[in-house]
């Protein structure tokens, strides 16, 4: 067995109030994928950073082919060979494909500026070496689409000569086509004996690309070993900590008359004729591949985005809302995707963000009344099991999940009709999804009808009681879910045409 | 307190508060800004002798309530995430027309009325331009300064209206009781307005959300178009009544009246406690700040420093205030 | 980004062709190369600041003392060639643009260090430096009879029929051409105001990079007031009083965004010059010079609204149009 290229030990890390990690072992070995495992919040972030050299570690080692090294910054991290590919790409939008590959180490002439000539043809032939040729070395980031991106900085990550290349939930924006070209180059990365790091949650990818794996729990190890030796039962338990069998909530579909009628809504670049029915206490799933356009659609109904054509009915009276405002007072709320970004306010205090919404009735004449504001929240904060020191404490000291909960906190308590749920429980821990999934059965068994855009196929078969699956911007089948499988979805999705009617 | 013992979970308590940490971070702005007040109290009492009579502290407020009343709705619209940095042009503008209105007979009620509306067109236009256009507050307000400010020079260029009925000078110059000036009151009542608007109303709490996530105040209903654009018409109102004041105390209109006012009125706010970057701040802290800018300028005037060096004292009492916690926090951090 | 500001920048070329065209109707003389070359000299001291404030404004920074510093920068060595008049010139050059570098390093180190806003730090600093300008000049001028001649032949030696003052501007101008965009630094400098946080990611010093970036506005500034000195033969307390506002206006005039990442020495080139052809262009046409204010105020305001119109992300585009069909 050959010796790690890179190994952490008794690596640890705090903030103010969190360990982050404690303690933490990893190896990277030479020419092989080690799949990092681990809920969220379990530290792999953290992990990631310092390895970049974003952070430093409060105490422990870090060694490169068995000397220890001190990356005390990205750039030393970058010099010592240590690339990361991110979620989302931390490139630049505005500059060219080689510049992108090239940024912080362009070749120089001898007068010490760039040398802009060697630099293109540099990056078409790192590109070629990829078997990317089709990306154009002189287009700029923007105008490629999120594979492409990937790539941009896989081929970064090759012209250093990266020998440890980190890879944080590659996947997460691809389609299937895509994932198989990333795995391919995932595979040339191992020949060529660059040390990969691989995270993701998804057990399918990792059992596929992946050699070794190791488990974060809480910050800290709990495991690591070869794939090939260990069952996914196992690994999970590990993440969890305790047996999980993921059972969706069982459910009385009482369902009843439609509630929300859209027809024929329109916007000129991102949806089209975009026709369906929600009935009042149902869960309607929403599947399609990323950018098939489900977001914008919901948007729109929230008054977001204004759509050119169609009509919204809500219980019978037409609306047509030109602002969250207007949609919410007609009874539709809206639990968005990016959590830090849409949901909460981060630095305001819990019960602040949850009355945000209903200010108009916890105030008497417009002066706020805070008795009324603590116990709006208390009430609904309780409800869905918040995890809080107090409801005084800044909304963005909370876990993922917990924002999650007062984000669907504040919309409850507005007493609404319709609830749009966007990749609710997407970047939560298990736990957490256990509870949102229970509170939506509980929501829709009190009258509320819901709306659940994901991407995650077992939760799309589990909870839903019809699933609408949007392909590039129009809607291309509404299916019962009576039987229905993912295979059938996946197809439907994208486009494949189905053997049989 | 109750715990509902079932099958289920037992349902948490979540208390409100911890200890208040939040008025805590606050309090103590407000009371370091309140001990470098009474210092300056202190130096200016001892440092001349004129300082401590009724009447020279009566003085002393005119010099600053002109530009705290501005600073109220600065505050507010700086803690909203925008800024307006033609506030002082919109004074010369108003004045220009008040004078200008002035020329054709305007009587009193009409001056003040002509005043606080050129104001508040001014404010409607600054907000119409960043929350309809979607323009970025800065560089608009500093085309708005220009422009507002070349208004008032191409209707005067380098001339003065003057002749202003006697009536019209108890805003600026009339007192209301013994030592009290009109100002001064007015200044205490619009703080008092404005405090309870921006920590006891739902405006008020709208805008610190506005102004700590945008976005994510959107999404939750708040209408960021709208509270936006009150702002701007506040910022402009105020500065409106300033114009009346200022205008009322002078006894004439010239283009080039409060020239630089913008900066003195956001060092006032900044040095208040307010985050120039939004989301943060206290009506408490802007009216010391602007108590203790008043006390600095008068203090100095007693001892016959030329305005310019006294802007050298307030430039580096701004830059200290603000490097002062951060400082501290590096050195514990060490 | 730059395909952006060439397409912007082609506009405001051909806006100025056309204002200086309109008056050239009126006034035959108004076209003539040497009136053209006096515009262009009279916009110089303008042209390099704007130059300097570009790249603080794309770091996603502001720099509001730089007419302070000029005016500070100016009067050290307008009171030490008065002192001492058989200083060489490029003595005082060297002299007033340390001076603003030091006072440019200053905002530096408080922006970095500290992680002050620039716009509070240059708001301070704004006042300080006018403030300090009375302090060592007591509130005298220093005027014509006392500078030394080195001072007054300076900007206006000719060379190739150009005056040195409009050559420092092509010059410089040139210098920060090479800078912005063959430099490593230049890169930095957009990509901290593109995208901060990909910055870090590859390795750049954001910190240290908008600290040069102030010492370069600072420096800039500093010189300028040597120049401004020599071609006004006047130094103040009440030199560019105001001015810096004009230099921001060239910038936003120029397409430069305030929020950072967007600008070329085209855009703060074509910028001064819109202004300076605008201040040349008022007298000629008998518009009294107070209008000029209003005017400039117009102008920023349309440019912000035409820069804000470029910037606009496109929507969305997830619907494939006509022929891709199910």
């Amino acid at each position: 067995m050959p010796d790690p290229t890179l190994t952490l030990s008794g690596v640890s890390k705090s903030f103010p109030g969190v360990r982050a990690l404690h303690d933490v072992r990893l190896s990277l070995y030479p020419g092989e994928v080690t799949a990092l495992i681990g809920e969220n919040g379990a530290g792999k972030s953290t992990l990631v950073k310092i390895l970049t050299g974003i952070y430093q570690p409060d105490a422990g080692e870090i060694a490169i082919d068995g000397k220890p090294v001190h990356l005390s910054s990205a750039h030393r991290a970058f010099e010592h060979g240590i690339t990361a590919i991110h979620q989302e790409t931390v490139l630049f939008d505005d500059l060219t494909v080689a510049e992108n590959i090239f940024l912080g180490h362009a070749p120089r002439t001898r007068l010490g500026t760039i040398d802009w000539r060697k630099m293109r043809s540099e990056a078409r032939a790192v590109l070629d070496a990829m078997g990317a040729s089709h990306i154009d070395a002189n287009a700029r980031l923007r105008e490629l689409g999120i594979a492409n991106k990937h790539l941009v900085a896989v081929a970064r990550a090759m012209s250093i000569d990266a020998r440890i290349v980190i890879m944080d939930e590659p996947t997460a924006a691809l389609s299937h086509k895509e994932i198989e070209d990333l795995f391919v180059l995932i595979e040339l990365l191992k020949q060529d004996g660059k040390a990969v790091l691989f995270i993701s949650h998804k057990f399918d990818e990792i059992y596929r690309i992946a050699d070794r794996y190791t488990v974060f729990r809480d910050g800290e190890m709990v495991g690591d070993g070869l794939l090939r030796d260990t069952g996914q039962k196992e690994i999970v338990q590990m993440m969890v900590g305790r047996s999980v069998d993921h059972i969706f909530p069982e459910r009385e579909a009482r369902i009843g008359a439609p509630v929300l009628s859209v027809s024929g809504l329109s916007h000129p670049t991102e949806f089209d004729d975009i026709t369906f029915e929600l009935r009042q206490s149902e869960i309607l799933g929403f599947y399609g591949l990323v950018g098939a356009g489900r977001s914008e659609v919901m948007q729109a109904l929230f008054g977001i985005t204004r759509p050119s054509a169609g009509s919204i009915v809500l219980g019978g009276k037409p609306i047509a809302p030109r602002s969250p405002a207007d949609a919410i007072a007609a009874g539709i709320v809206y639990v968005p995707e990016e959590r830090g970004k849409q949901g909460v306010v981060v630095d305001l205090p819990i019960y602040q963000n949850v009355s945000l919404p209903s200010l108009a009735r916890t105030s008497r004449s417009g002066f706020l009344r805070l008795a009324r504001e603590f116990a709006l929240a208390r009430e609904y904060t309780e409800r869905l099991d918040l995890r809080a020191s107090s409801l005084s404490q800044p909304a963005g000291t909370l876990s993922g999940g917990n924002q999650q909960k007062v984000v669907i906190a504040k919309w409850l308590a507005t007493s609404p009709r319709v609830i749009i749920l966007d990749e609710p429980t997407k970047g939560i821990d298990i736990g957490s999804k256990a509870a949102v999934h229970a509170f939506m059965g509980e929501l829709v068994a009190q009258g509320l009808s819901v709306i659940m855009v994901s991407s995650e196929l077992p939760e799309i078969l589990g909870m839903s009681d019809r699933v609408v699956v949007m392909r590039e911007g129009r809607i291309a089948r509404i299916f019962d879910n009576e039987g229905l499988d993912a295979v059938t979805l996946v197809e439907t999705a994208a486009g494949i045409v189905e053997s049989a009617a | 307190m109750n715990q509902m013992q079932q099958s289920a979970p037992t349902v948490r308590r979540i208390p409100d508060r911890l200890d208040n940490p939040l008025k805590s971070a606050l309090f103590s702005w407000q009371t370091l800004l309140l001990l470098v007040a009474v210092a300056i109290f202190v130096a200016n009492s001892l440092a001349s002798p004129y300082f401590l009579s009724p009447w020279s502290l009566s003085d002393a407020t005119f010099n600053f309530t002109e530009k705290a009343l501005i600073a109220l709705a600065m505050a507010l619209l700086i803690i909203s995430g925008e800024i307006d940095l033609s506030v002082a042009a919109i004074i010369a503008l108003a004045s220009t027309a008040m004078g200008f209105a002035l020329q054709f007979g305007a009587d009193t009620p009409v001056l003040v009325a002509i005043g606080i509306g050129t104001g508040l067109a001014c404010g409607a236009f600054n907000g119409f331009l960043v929350t309809r256009l979607g323009l970025p507050s800065i560089v608009v307000t500093i085309g708005t300064m220009s422009l507002f400010r070349g208004i008032a020079f191409i209707v005067l260029g380098d001339q003065a209206f003057k002749g202003y009925p006697a009536s019209f000078a108890f805003f600026g110059q009339g007192y209301v009781w013994w030592v009290i000036s009109f100002e001064f009151v007015l200044f205490l009542a619009a703080a008092l307005i404005y405090y309870v608007l921006l920590h006891r109303t739902n405006f008020g709490r709208r805008i610190f959300a506005i102004g700590n996530n945008q976005v994510a105040a959107q999404f939750s209903g708040v209408r960021v178009g709208r509270v936006k654009f009150v702002l701007f018409c506040l910022a402009g109102l105020m500065s409106g009544i300033a114009a009346v004041l200022l205008t009322s105390r002078l006894g004439s209109t010239r283009p080039s009246i409060a020239q630089g006012w913008e900066l003195e009125v956001i060092t006032m706010v900044v040095l208040g406690g307010v985050s120039i970057i939004g989301g943060a701040g206290s009506i408490t802290g802007v009216v010391i700040a602007a108590f203790i800018m008043g006390l600095v300028t008068f203090g100095l005037g007693l001892l016959n420093v030329p305005g310019i060096v006294m802007s050298i004292v307030i430039g580096a009492l701004l830059i200290l205030v603000i490097a002062l916690p951060i400082v501290y926090r590096l050195v514990r951090r060490r | 980004m730059s395909r952006l500001v060439r397409t912007r920048e082609i506009w405001l070329l051909l806006a100025i062709v056309a204002m200086i065209a309109a008056i050239t109707l009126r006034t035959p003389s108004f076209a003539s190369p040497e009136n053209l070359a006096g515009i262009f000299n009279n916009t110089a001291i303008l042209i390099i600041l704007a130059l300097g404030q570009m790249v603080v404004i794309i770091t996603r920074s502001i720099d509001l003392s730089m007419a302070s510093n000029l005016a500070l920068s100016g009067m050290i060595v307008a009171l030490l060639s008065s002192a001492y008049p058989d200083l060489p010139a490029p003595l005082l050059m060297a002299i007033a643009a340390a001076s603003g570098l030091a006072l440019g390093a200053l905002n530096g180190l408080l922006v970095w260090k500290l992680d002050i806003p620039s716009i509070v730090v240059t708001l301070g600093t704004l006042t300080i430096y006018r403030g300090s300008n009375f302090l060592i000049s007591g509130g005298t001028w220093v005027n014509a009879d006392e500078l030394g001649p080195a001072f007054i032949q300076t900007t206006r030696v000719e060379l190739v029929g150009l005056p040195l003052l409009s050559w420092f501007a092509i010059v410089i101008a040139i210098g920060f051409f090479v800078l912005m965009t063959r430099t490593p630094l230049g890169r930095s400098i957009y990509a901290i105001g593109v995208n901060p946080v990909a910055a870090v990611y590859a390795g750049i010093n954001v910190g240290r990079t908008k600290f040069i970036a102030f010492c370069i506005s600072g420096l800039v500034a500093g010189f300028s007031g040597f120049l401004w000195v020599s071609r006004y033969v006047i130094a103040s307390v009440e030199t560019a009083n105001g001015y810096e506002l004009s230099v921001i206006a060239a910038c936003v005039i120029g397409g430069v965004s305030i929020a950072g990442g967007i600008g070329t020495v085209g855009s703060a080139l074509l910028g001064a010059l819109f202004l300076g052809v605008i201040t040349s262009a008022l007298p000629v046409i008998n518009v009294s010079p107070f209008w000029q204010m209003a005017i400039s105020g117009a102008a920023i305001i349309l440019a912000v609204i035409l820069n804000a119109r470029g910037e606009r992300k496109k929507g969305r585009i997830i619907l494939k149009r006509a022929e891709h069909g199910a």
